[in-house]
């Protein structure tokens, strides 16, 4: 991944990727809502080495934007070989059980607004025959539970729309990297309380990277999320559905 | 956040700090509950209670860490207040620039090395790193903000410089570095007997090495008070960058849990002085283990055991006054019982500082470590804390947790001065110790 547009670019995660790609020489186009923090980052990765930074303040939840946004990032770049999907919410599991505003909200943010963007780059990187699409999902996707099935319905379709996504590309030699973090500590999480599960997000970072480089489909970071993962989606549901998650 | 944020020697032991994490420049300060107060909080190596907010919160700044900009040609870094100075070393060193004032560990932030005015071992040659500092924003509690340099808000740059995070938060700061040729250094370590043989290596080291610094063995009494071995080093010259050692692997050593209370006694003290004391060598290394050989054990300050420890640095005046009490404090703690673990002997420069709260002035100054070991020790301290005061020296509050309100006075005389520019929403348990009842 030399040129890289980046969604969600003042996220933890993002930035600490930013930052590895930065360190590597990479071009970046960077888009984030809040400009100042948007400024932040990017200043970062120029003082870090990148080739290349352009930064862009936009909601992405402004889904009429998608299809340019990739366009002038490619022209930007002087052309695009990578991109990592970072924006997200974890929203209101009590709220959205209350309302269904708030779990469109989040289906809206993480999921629909993914495949939004993910057309157009899908198209572009199939056509051009090259390309790796990074996209962050989560571990919460993988089984449905009470305390986050709102948040973990959105992962879950995102996860589900990848792997049909990469088995379309992979004849055109286009890379789709899901990556499922478990808890990371950042800011999304910063009310939940710290415990031995929790990963920083430079951690994830480089396993991030190291997926990209070994040309992994799916990775859990750190990986003792795998079994674990495995394991809670063994138990038959019956079993499920009575415990406390 | 459940968070029990600990000061490097883990005393004192405070309780009830709750942790506003600062992750952007562009944020408003949080307002303080009622009746608590705010504190800067970086990477917590300041050892005593300067860097803890009892009842307090604290604005954690690990995530306040983007580069804002490095001009390769000029050596000008910017950067937000909670980059590390390992950060800048690691940024910097291959591009041909390195930190101007670099104290004993790497894990110290930005912020943190202008709100203590760090020095180094060079302090003679090129004074605290707030001399260094070409500007730095403040964000006050009232929502102001200033650039604040020798130019602009000369007033504020001069009391935050030393200031120990109460004039109100740092987001960003400008440095200049130094150029340096390569990532390595030249150093000769050579022994000494006592006071006078450290006195002299001084005298002769002064013109042609830039770091000096001395490790004492604390334990050595009579003829040999005073003994210890005596480092001084240079950035290495432009023919040893083809040559050069390789840079050291990551040692990936940690102190995984507390020593239990007796492991550093006066036996097992004796016993690493001992060693200590015998090697010697000279030659070309690395800047790491050079500038922060305690930063590849990681939480060495576990070997003091749960009940943490006292550090007690000081400066005393040059010349006899200053050796006479050096003497005096090293025979204390000598005959205490309670042996200092590392000892550490600098000189300072008349080089001045920004700062009106800066500590190190023109003098010796020694640093000791005394494994916590209740009223005994903090007896002991407060004995050095006295005597210092007597002959006119200089507590360093960053490794501070026992001076009185009336050595604190007499220590600062700009305390009042100073006092007017503290934010009236910031403090800490070291302010509130040292300003005693008044």
């Amino acid at each position: 991944m030399k040129k890289v547009l980046v969604l969600g670019a003042t996220s933890a995660i993002a930035q600490a990727t930013v930052r590895l790609l930065a360190a590597r020489g990479a071009s970046l186009y960077l888009v984030a809502r809040h400009s100042e923090r948007l400024e932040a980052v990017a200043q970062d990765a120029r003082t870090r080495g990148a080739a290349r930074v352009e930064a862009e303040a936009l909601d992405l939840d402004d889904f009429a934007q998608h299809e340019s946004l990739v366009e002038r990032a490619t022209a930007a770049l002087g052309g695009l070989d990578g991109a990592l999907l970072a924006h997200g919410v974890l929203g209101d599991q009590e709220r959205a059980q209350r309302s269904y505003g708030e779990t469109e909200k989040v289906l809206r943010t993480n999921f629909l607004s993914a495949v939004s963007l993910l057309t157009p780059l899908a198209n572009r990187f199939e056509a051009q025959r090259a390309g790796t699409l990074v996209v962050i999902s989560s571990v919460a996707g993988d089984r449905g539970r009470q305390s986050n099935y709102v948040y973990g319905a959105s992962k879950g379709a995102l996860s589900v729309f990848l792997q049909g996504l990469r088995n379309r590309l992979a004849p055109a030699g286009v890379a789709v990297v899901t990556v499922k973090p478990g808890f990371v500590d950042t800011p999304m999480t910063a009310a939940v309380k710290k415990n031995a599960l929790f990963a920083s997000p430079e951690a994830v970072a480089r396993g991030i990277l190291r997926a990209v480089d070994a040309g992994q489909d799916e990775v859990y970071l750190p990986d003792f999320w795998r079994p674990i993962m495995f394991l809670i989606r063994s138990i038959p549901e019956r079993v499920f559905k009575r415990l406390k998650l | 956040m459940a968070m029990e944020p600990k000061s490097w020697g883990r005393y004192p032991r405070v309780s009830g700090q709750k942790a506003h994490p600062v992750t952007w420049t562009s944020e408003p300060l949080p307002m303080p509950p009622e009746g608590g107060s705010l504190l800067p909080h970086g990477l917590g190596r300041s050892y005593g209670d300067s860097c803890l907010n009892e009842g307090g919160s604290l604005l954690t700044t690990e995530r306040l860490d983007h580069f804002l900009g490095f001009d390769p040609a000029t050596g000008v870094l910017r950067c937000e207040s909670g980059v590390t100075l390992d950060g800048i070393l690691r940024l910097v060193t291959n591009q041909g620039w390195f930190l101007p004032a670099t104290p004993g560990t790497k894990f110290v932030t930005v912020g943190g090395a202008i709100a203590n005015d760090v020095h180094g071992k060079n302090h003679v040659r090129v004074g605290t790193f707030g001399r260094h500092l070409r500007r730095f924003e403040l964000v006050r509690s009232d929502g102001s903000r200033r650039v604040c340099s020798p130019e602009e808000n000369r007033d504020w740059f001069e009391a935050t410089i030393g200031g120990l995070g109460l004039t109100g938060l740092i987001t960003w700061a400008e440095l200049q570095l130094r150029r340096v040729s390569n990532p390595y250094m030249h150093q000769e370590t050579i022994a000494f007997s006592n006071l006078e043989g450290f006195l002299k290596l001084t005298r002769e080291s002064l013109q042609d090495f830039e770091y000096t610094v001395a490790w004492v063995d604390s334990l050595a009494r009579g003829r040999h008070l005073g003994r210890g071995l005596f480092h001084r080093a240079n950035h290495a010259p432009p023919q040893f960058s083809s040559r050069a050692p390789s840079p050291p692997r990551l040692s990936g050593l940690a102190v995984p849990f507390d020593f239990p209370g007796l492991a550093l006694n006066r036996v097992s003290v004796a016993a690493f002085n001992a060693l200590h004391y015998r090697m010697r060598n000279q030659g070309l290394m690395h800047y790491e283990p050079y500038f922060f050989p305690l930063d590849s054990v990681h939480h060495w300050n576990r070997i003091y055991g749960s009940q943490g420890f006292v550090q007690f640095q000081c400066v005393v005046p040059p010349g006899d006054v200053g050796v006479a009490a050096l003497k005096e404090i090293l025979d204390r703690s000598a005959h205490s019982g309670m042996p200092s673990f590392l000892t550490v002997l600098k000189t300072y420069g008349d080089v001045p500082s920004p700062g009106w709260m800066s500590f190190p002035k023109a003098g010796y100054s020694l640093a000791l470590d005394f494994a916590n070991r209740g009223e005994r020790t903090y007896q002991l301290v407060d004995e050095l804390d006295r005597l210092t005061r007597e002959v006119g020296g200089r507590v360093y509050p960053a490794k501070d947790s026992r001076m009185s309100p009336e050595s604190f006075a007499a220590y600062f005389p700009e305390r009042e001065r100073f006092a007017q520019y503290v934010d009236p929403a910031f403090s800490s348990s070291f302010w509130r110790r040292v300003r005693g009842a008044g």
